[in-house]
């Protein structure tokens, strides 16, 4: 195909001497280096672009930027795929593969197309009432499959940058006339200044409109403006849209880069909106056939890609703001028509005296044609041909940022538009986005927002600005379809119809035609949808009420939300100090919480009897780095661990180690740990490895909340310290290899104690504290020296233990793993720990929710051993099933189960209600359908003395 | 994407910061009537508008504070420390 045809010899933004190829639907197109998709394809002349959303109609170009509801395509460009490229913003590229996204088949060609003749069957609600019997669900997948916009390819990911941050003076959103103004006053009165603009020019409108600013061309000002003001150091945006107004005037900027592009989060302490208007289309029969163009955009096309959107254009107008592209048409020798439905104006004088033939009084009724319209029908009944029938219904100003900063919108019913009401802190709203009648004014409004004075703007050559008015409703009779949201196929009879069955709430319309709820967020329908919504409801549209936007203002693609947080980065890991040696070990690493641990020195499976033999045998190696080390100091210290443990720690000896409770208010377990009590006042808070933040903020907030900060302090040197557990019957003689300057005989050194003193000439914590049941050491030393003492501890004997053997051989003990057997309801006395609760008079947290009749009544889940009938070991999560009357109710679950090597049997431990007056009950279990028998014991199975813990070989 | 000024570090994105309850609740004596205690633990005034919130500047100095806020426009009156 002939691209030349509708392309100038001359003029317009693109440069004619590089040549881009691209395809469409499987044709092979071309256009210029400074083209959109869209330009290229109108220049192509191809009529059908798209299909619409929901009833398979052939559409073409409506708009020219990000007011074109229709045209989205799906994009490849090398390794780039976007399933929803909008044509309009997307500058082409050479190689671009494009395809049109909704129909099967061809835009041009669409097998679904037949949908259309339903359309009377079809109306607004039409799925609500049709589709409910007898589920939704049956009849989605089809009416999916039939509308959505484009597919995602779910094997590849979109590129994506990380976010970046910026604090500004001043961000001054959108670079036209305004934005420029208030960018240039802001320099000028030396704020640091960011200015954002959409399009990959600066100028706004001044790009496609003829205006005089400083004595030059509009677009040549806005050139010289941005390098000055570039050269004063305000970052210019390109290409990029705020996309979202939050709290404490944050911005946020989608920046179109790249494939999924950039966000950007700006903090401003102003911001000016100079975000302009948008035309609206107008309202008659078949306004949605290919080759109905908004005015203004068909002068965008001609002007900056030198495109004639059409030869023979009809212009159907209510404003003086059209002429401008009539006579710009006229001046490349299109012929011209305008139908405006005013009697008289001075444009329309000014047009009929420079040629052009205007028709007035009458209103476009029709237009005609089928995949492209052949001309128009007036209300008069006269039939006027044409390949262009480019419309304005008037003008919506752009103030979706203003409303996402909680600003109302308030009807202007001289402009014909909804306007930004009362002014937000911080934010200001300028040129025609606010309703400026013309140049000069918008000028002034900028650069007074951006801190200078109105008297300093520019001065320009007068450039009024014609807003038209209200929509013109009178063409949008039930005799044709007559289509307000083009994106979403919702007609001038929907909303009739919603009126009808009383939807009559602006909130409800919107919600029951899905008016203005595409993508598009309704730019081009929203006020169309008030005025006959006013028009149904005998109300004026600022009676009727508005809705209001939300973020974001343009869908932005969710790789680049994203952005850089995903895999390893969406929720980074910890990693122990010695991770490399762990590798070099053989160690299958597994995160447990947010830390990468060994599970297993080799596969899981094979290694955990072997580990689990090595430490009831032995001697084995652990790094138990993870567990938490906080130290509470000070005199009020022994009263803060009152306070928030259970189990009481100011009864602790110096030197002596307690296991003990803390609980939340509500009486529930919230951790579990060992505490040491290193000297008086300092004590080491030994808690769970994946609580320790929690347990720091725990601490930290009954510490402030009712003691003297002077008096204690609450510090965490967890990661300071690499712990290496040593344990195993032969500990303690691999543990004296290890040089220490400690007494390892018992007596000096017994169970539940710790020694501070040096291994290896490096200062070291010793604490004999067991989670196997067995002899054991900790030792924590600076990490740095973890490695050495890791490969020493190994060349005396002892084996690596990983986390998965570790935690058999607690389940074995029955030691508790808080958040495994416990949930949010346990309390101390569910897990055999009741003693405190009736003992303690004093408070501590959680004191009182241990007293309620909850707290005290039956029925609790209680931990209990599940001893298996049988070798096999039983399934974790199993539920305990209680028949009454031939119906099952669970009582309980297993929480762990595991191989026991040390009894030689399945050891399961277990939350069953009254689980602890039940000893010696069979329960039957079930788990996915299958069914197990076990028997409720004592959660210890192994070595319930304790003898253990003193055992040498 | 708020900023909360911490009475410790000063303003800082919201993202740090948790939000944990009611500020100035005092916590009953143990010998309070279930009632009492149910209305300590469980109940939220859900102010709109004026309210003092507890906050913990979690990811910052793990200080706790209370804040002055509108929980309709987001303004921040004030920062104090929790514990005066
Ligand atoms: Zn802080």
């Amino acid at each position: 195909m002939n691209s030349s045809l509708r392309r100038l010899v001359e003029g317009g933004e693109i440069d004619r001497s590089r040549k881009l190829e691209f395809s469409f639907d499987g044709l092979s197109l071309f256009g210029y280096e400074g083209d959109t998709i869209a330009s290229a394809l109108l220049a192509a002349d191809i009529p059908v672009l798209a299909r619409s959303f929901k009833y398979h109609r052939p559409r073409g170009l409506l708009g020219a930027h990000h007011e074109e509801p229709n045209v989205i395509l799906d994009l490849q460009l090398g390794t780039r795929h976007d399933p929803n490229a909008r044509a309009t913003v997307e500058p082409l590229r050479d190689g671009m593969r494009l395809a049109s996204i909704h129909a099967k088949g061809t835009a041009r060609r669409d097998k679904l197309a037949i949908v259309d003749y339903f359309e009377r069957f079809i109306p607004a609600g039409f799925y609500y009432k049709t589709f409910m019997w007898p589920n939704w669900h049956l009849y989605e997948p089809a009416i999916r499959r039939m509308t959505g916009l484009g597919r995602v390819d779910a094997t590849r990911h979109m590129q994506s940058a990380p976010h970046h941050h910026l604090s500004v003076d001043l961000c001054i959103v959108g670079a036209g006339a305004a934005g420029l103004a208030a960018a240039q006053a802001g320099v000028r009165s030396g704020r640091s200044v960011l200015l954002v603009e959409q399009r990959t020019r600066l100028g706004g409108a001044l790009l496609w409109h003829e205006a005089t600013i400083a004595d030059s061309h509009g677009a040549r000002w806005a050139e010289s403006v941005a390098e000055s003001i570039s050269a004063a150091g305000a970052k210019l945006l390109m290409r990029t849209t705020a996309v979202g107004l939050y709290d404490h005037n944050a911005v946020v900027l989608h920046e179109r880069d790249g494939d999924a592009g950039r966000i950007w989060q700006i903090r401003a302490r102003q911001i000016v909106l100079a975000t302009g208007v948008i035309e609206r289309p107008l309202l008659f029969g078949d306004n949605d056939l290919p080759g109905v163009m908004l005015a203004d955009s068909s002068l965008e096309y001609l002007r900056r890609y030198a495109v004639l959107a059409g030869q023979r254009i009809v212009f159907a107008t209510g404003n003086d703001t059209t002429y401008a592209a009539a006579r710009a048409y006229a001046a490349v020798g299109a012929s011209c028509i305008i139908v405006d439905s005013r009697r008289n104006s001075s444009a329309m004088e000014a047009a009929r005296a420079a040629g052009l033939e205007v028709i007035v009084g009458e209103r476009v009724e029709r237009a005609l044609g089928g995949q492209r319209i052949r001309g128009a029908r007036l209300s008069s009944g006269m039939t006027l041909s044409a390949d262009l029938l480019a419309v304005s219904g008037g003008w919506t100003p752009l103030i979706h940022l203003y409303c996402h900063a909680r600003g109302r919108a308030r009807w202007d019913p001289q402009r014909g538009a909804l306007l930004p009401g009362e002014a937000r802190p911080g934010l200001r709203v300028v040129g025609s986005a606010n309703g400026a009648r013309s140049l000069s004014e918008a000028l002034a409004e900028g650069a007074e927002a951006g801190g200078g004075n109105a008297a300093d703007a520019p001065a320009c050559a007068d450039l009024p600005f014609d807003w038209g008015g209200a929509p013109d409703t009178r063409m949008a009779s039930r005799r044709y379809r007559v289509w307000v949201d083009l994106q979403h196929d919702v007609t001038a009879k929907d909303i009739a119809l919603a009126v009808r069955e009383n939807f009559r709430a602006v909130e409800h319309l919107k919600r029951y035609t899905t008016l203005g709820m595409a993508s598009d967020q309704g730019r081009t329908s929203n006020v169309n949808g008030l005025a006959l919504l006013a028009v149904h409801t005998g109300k004026s549209i600022a009676d009727s009420g508005v809705t209001t936007f939300r973020p974001p203002f343009l869908p932005v693609p969710l790789a680049a939300i994203t952005g850089a947080r995903r895999g390893e980065l969406q929720a980074p890991l910890r990693r122990l100090a010695i991770e490399s040696v762990h590798r070099e070990e053989g160690a299958e690493l597994r995160g447990y919480g947010d830390t990468l641990r060994p599970a297993a020195y080799g596969p899981v499976a094979d290694s955990m009897l072997r580990e689990c033999t090595a430490a009831r045998t032995g001697c084995v190696i652990l790094d138990a780095s993870t567990l938490g080390k906080i130290e509470v100091l000070g005199p009020d210290a022994p009263a803060l661990l009152d306070f928030v443990f259970y189990t009481r720690m100011s009864t602790l000896l110096p030197g002596r180690l307690r296991y003990g409770l803390a609980l939340t208010e509500s009486g529930a377990i919230f951790d579990d740990g060992v505490v040491l009590r290193a000297a008086p006042e300092r004590f080491v808070i030994s808690c769970s490895s994946s609580h320790v933040t929690a347990m720091v903020a725990h601490l930290e907030a009954w510490r402030e909340d009712r003691f003297d900060l002077a008096r204690v302090y609450v510090h965490d040197t967890t990661p300071r310290w690499s712990t290496l557990a040593i344990s195993g019957p032969d500990s303690q003689r691999v543990l004296a290899q290890l040089d220490p300057d400690i007494d390892l005989d018992d007596a000096a050194f017994p169970h539940m104690s710790a020694r501070v003193g040096s291994i290896f000439g490096y200062d070291a914590r010793i604490a004999r504290v067991s989670f196997t049941g067995e002899r054991c050491y900790e030792v924590s030393v600076a990490a740095s020296h973890a490695e050495e003492i890791w490969r020493r501890t190994r060349a005396a004997g002892a084996i690596p233990l990983g986390v998965e053997a570790l935690s058999a051989l607690r389940c074995e003990k029955g030691f508790i793993l808080v958040g495994v057997e416990t949930d949010g309801e346990t309390m101390p006395h569910d897990i055999g720990m009741g003693r405190a609760r009736e003992t303690r008079t004093d408070s501590y947290v959680g004191d009182r929710s241990l007293q309620t009749p909850a707290a005290r009544g039956t029925g609790r889940r209680q931990l209990v051993g599940i001893a298996a009938d049988g070798d096999t070991v039983l399934p974790v999560g199993a539920h305990a099933l209680h028949r009454d009357a031939g119906r099952r109710r669970s009582i309980g679950w297993i929480s762990s189960s595991h191989w026991g090597v040390g009894v030689g049997r399945p050891v399961a431990l277990a939350m069953i209600e009254d689980g602890a007056s039940r000893h010696g009950e069979s329960l039957e279990f079930e788990h996915f359908g299958t069914l197990h028998r076990g028997t409720l014991v004592a959660p210890c199975f192994y070595d319930p003395s304790g003898a253990r813990l003193h055992v040498r070989p | 994407m708020q900023i909360l000024p911490c009475p410790y570090c000063g303003p800082r994105s919201d993202a740090e910061f948790h939000y944990v309850g009611d500020a100035d609740k005092p916590r009953p004596s143990r010998d309070c009537s279930d009632e009492q205690w149910v209305q300590y633990l469980l109940m939220r005034r859900n102010a709109r508008g004026a309210a003092r919130e507890l906050w913990v500047h979690r990811s910052g100095c793990g200080r706790w504070l209370v804040l002055v806020r509108d929980t309709v426009n987001h303004e921040v009156q004030a920062a104090e420390p929790m514990n005066r």
